[in-house]
């Protein structure tokens, strides 16, 4: 038990572990959570994200480790700590014959709201997620993107202490994503920690202030956004094509060697690592090289995710 | 558990409430209509030429048959396809999971969403019944509480059943090889005695045969075949060991 309750992170975990039968699906992380940070974990699929969430929304038992949910033990306390989280699923788990409120008003009452508590936050939250119109609506006819901002309203409906958001924006139309980043950033910026899986690179470093790349039940990096850039990539990334690319990338690639840090040819194209873009592109050209496009832009996270995890296609 | 204003329970009964609502409508013809309409057809039709069975008339002999094989119907037909659903399709039982709603209280709150449905479908036949001069006991009056630990020892066993499937074509097994059996066993039309020795047990193991008896007792103030505390045993183990049973299979399919 800690004294120190300022300091206590909201998520603790050592060396944490969940098997089913012989898979093992986390194969024992470490993680830290602080109040009011918003924490990513970002991987492949497979990776053991959701395995993950599930433990810390204790609805699965870790098969080994530490877990501890603001400050208790989710196989004895379940019932207490769900009672302080916000969970908005991957898979969409709204009442289709029940109204866009009635979603809510049913689901606070879960949390043992009284009734009049319950019609309050839901209206109040149907603003906040821009859904105040719908309110009387059936959920089957809403767009995809108004079906996951009414599970993240529904999510708030207890004022939780922690929102975790299983890949939020999957299968959203740019619109739709937009808008969602812009409500949970506000939500960010009143203080709720989040927690969320993507594997959208754009996605997290939107939102999170510090993450975590999973890749095979592990944790491979740890970091802000950008301090795992510097980390595990250059500054800049220049993309070549050659006219007569596809098979002969590789060729490219060895005639590339020794510009930048590293060169990656990929099927379409050779990616240059460099920290200063423009001077590698005039190093290629001093090699007489004569690519047919060249594109320098900074490095995302993406780069990271594809260096740290490889580039084999899970699914 | 100090949560608030509510027991999870009652929270989960409020959402069936709420969707039932919307279509109360739909189950009027099925639960209040369709018995009267059988009870008019068979006991007047079909009665008009047996005559009397035990020694009375064959009207006031199938109501109590016929009330209970109706909560009977109205428990199984609530815990099937509406349970296996919101594991699979809706997912409501996940949704309800991530609250401070146990599994037991999910089982719970559908089973007093049933006892709510069947228990008014059971008072309003009672009533129309009573116009036919059907009730011949004032022992009548027990009748809703053999019903309702008749739906808990059927839909509990069941409901455990739907939360153990992945596929809803495992119902139809369900539907022939227990369901229709039961219901054409269990007394509800002619009395057991007329069953070959080799299928009597098959009553004796249905918690309609049990409730049907009970029933038929309170409706004519007679003594029923077992001692009551034997058919009323009966009822409560299957009530208790399908609830169990029910909580185990929920709590198991929502932790994985």
């Amino acid at each position: 038990m800690s004294w120190h309750v300022a300091e206590q992170p909201l998520i603790f975990a050592r060396d944490l572990v969940k098997r089913f039968g012989d898979f093992t699906a986390v194969k024992g992380i470490d993680v830290e959570v602080a109040p009011g940070e918003a924490f990513g974990f970002l991987g492949p699929n497979g990776a053991g994200k959701s395995s993950t969430m599930r433990m810390i929304s204790c609805v699965s038992a870790p098969t080994s480790g530490e877990l501890r949910i603001l400050g208790m033990d989710p196989v004895r306390d379940g019932t207490r700590i769900r009672a302080r989280l916000g969970v908005c699923p991957q898979l969409d788990n709204l009442d289709p014959d029940l109204s866009v409120r009635e979603n809510l008003t049913t689901y606070a009452r879960y949390f043992g709201l009284s009734r009049a508590e319950g019609r309050r936050r839901a209206d109040e939250l149907l603003e906040f997620v821009q859904l105040s119109d719908r309110a009387g609506s059936m959920v089957e006819p809403l767009s995809g993107g108004m079906k996951r901002r009414l599970t993240i309203a529904r999510a708030m409906i207890n004022e939780p202490d922690i929102v975790l958001l299983d890949e939020p924006t999957t299968g959203l139309d740019p619109q739709a994503r937009h808008l969602l980043w812009e409500r949970l950033f506000r939500l960010k910026q009143r203080g709720t920690t989040l927690v969320l899986t993507t594997h959208y690179m754009d996605e997290a470093e939107q939102l999170c202030d510090r993450l975590v790349v999973m890749d095979g039940g592990k944790i491979v990096a740890e970091g802000s956004p950008r301090s795992l850039i510097e980390t595990y990539s250059t500054a800049e990334v220049v993309e070549l094509r050659f006219p007569d690319g596809l098979d002969s990338n590789a060729d490219y690639a060895a005639k590339l060697d020794g510009i930048g840090e590293r060169v990656d040819p990929l099927p379409d194209r050779v990616l240059l690592y460099a920290d200063d873009g423009d001077a590698a592109v005039a190093a290629v050209h001093g090699r007489g090289l004569v690519p047919s496009s060249v594109l320098v832009r900074r490095a995302t996270l993406e780069d990271v995710f594809l260096h740290l995890t490889g580039r084999t296609l899970v699914d | 558990m100090a949560m608030g204003t509510v027991h999870p329970s009652i929270a989960v009964l409020e959402r069936h409430l709420t969707l039932y609502r919307r279509l109360w409508r739909a189950s009027v013809f099925s639960s209040f209509v369709l018995p009267v309409l059988f009870v008019i057809s068979m006991g007047m039709g079909v009665g008009g030429y047996i005559g009397s069975v035990q020694g009375v008339d064959y009207l006031s002999w199938i109501v109590p048959g016929v009330v209970a094989s109706t909560a009977f119907q109205m428990a199984v037909g609530e815990s099937t396809y509406s349970v296996l659903g919101d594991f699979k399709w809706v997912r409501a039982y996940h949704a309800m999971r991530a609250t401070p709603v146990r599994p037991d209280d999910i089982v719970t709150g559908h089973l007093l969403y049933l006892l709510f449905r069947v228990t008014t479908a059971v008072l309003a036949f009672l009533l129309v019944v009573l116009f036919f001069d059907a009730l011949h006991s004032p022992w009548a009056v027990t009748i809703p509480l053999v019903c309702a630990l008749l739906t808990v020892a059927t839909a509990a066993p069941v409901m455990a059943f739907a939360a153990s499937i992945e596929h809803d074509s495992h119902f139809a097994l369900l539907f022939r090889f227990v369901m229709i059996p039961a219901a054409l066993f269990s007394g509800v039309f002619f009395p057991i005695e007329q069953l070959p020795a080799l299928v009597r047990p098959v009553a004796y193991v249905s918690p309609l045969w049990h409730s049907v008896e009970l029933c038929r007792s309170a409706t004519l103030g007679i003594a029923p075949p077992w001692p009551i505390a034997a058919h009323v045993g009966c009822l409560l183990l299957w009530a208790l060991a399908g609830t169990a049973m029910a909580a185990y299979r929920f709590r198991r399919r929502l932790e994985d």
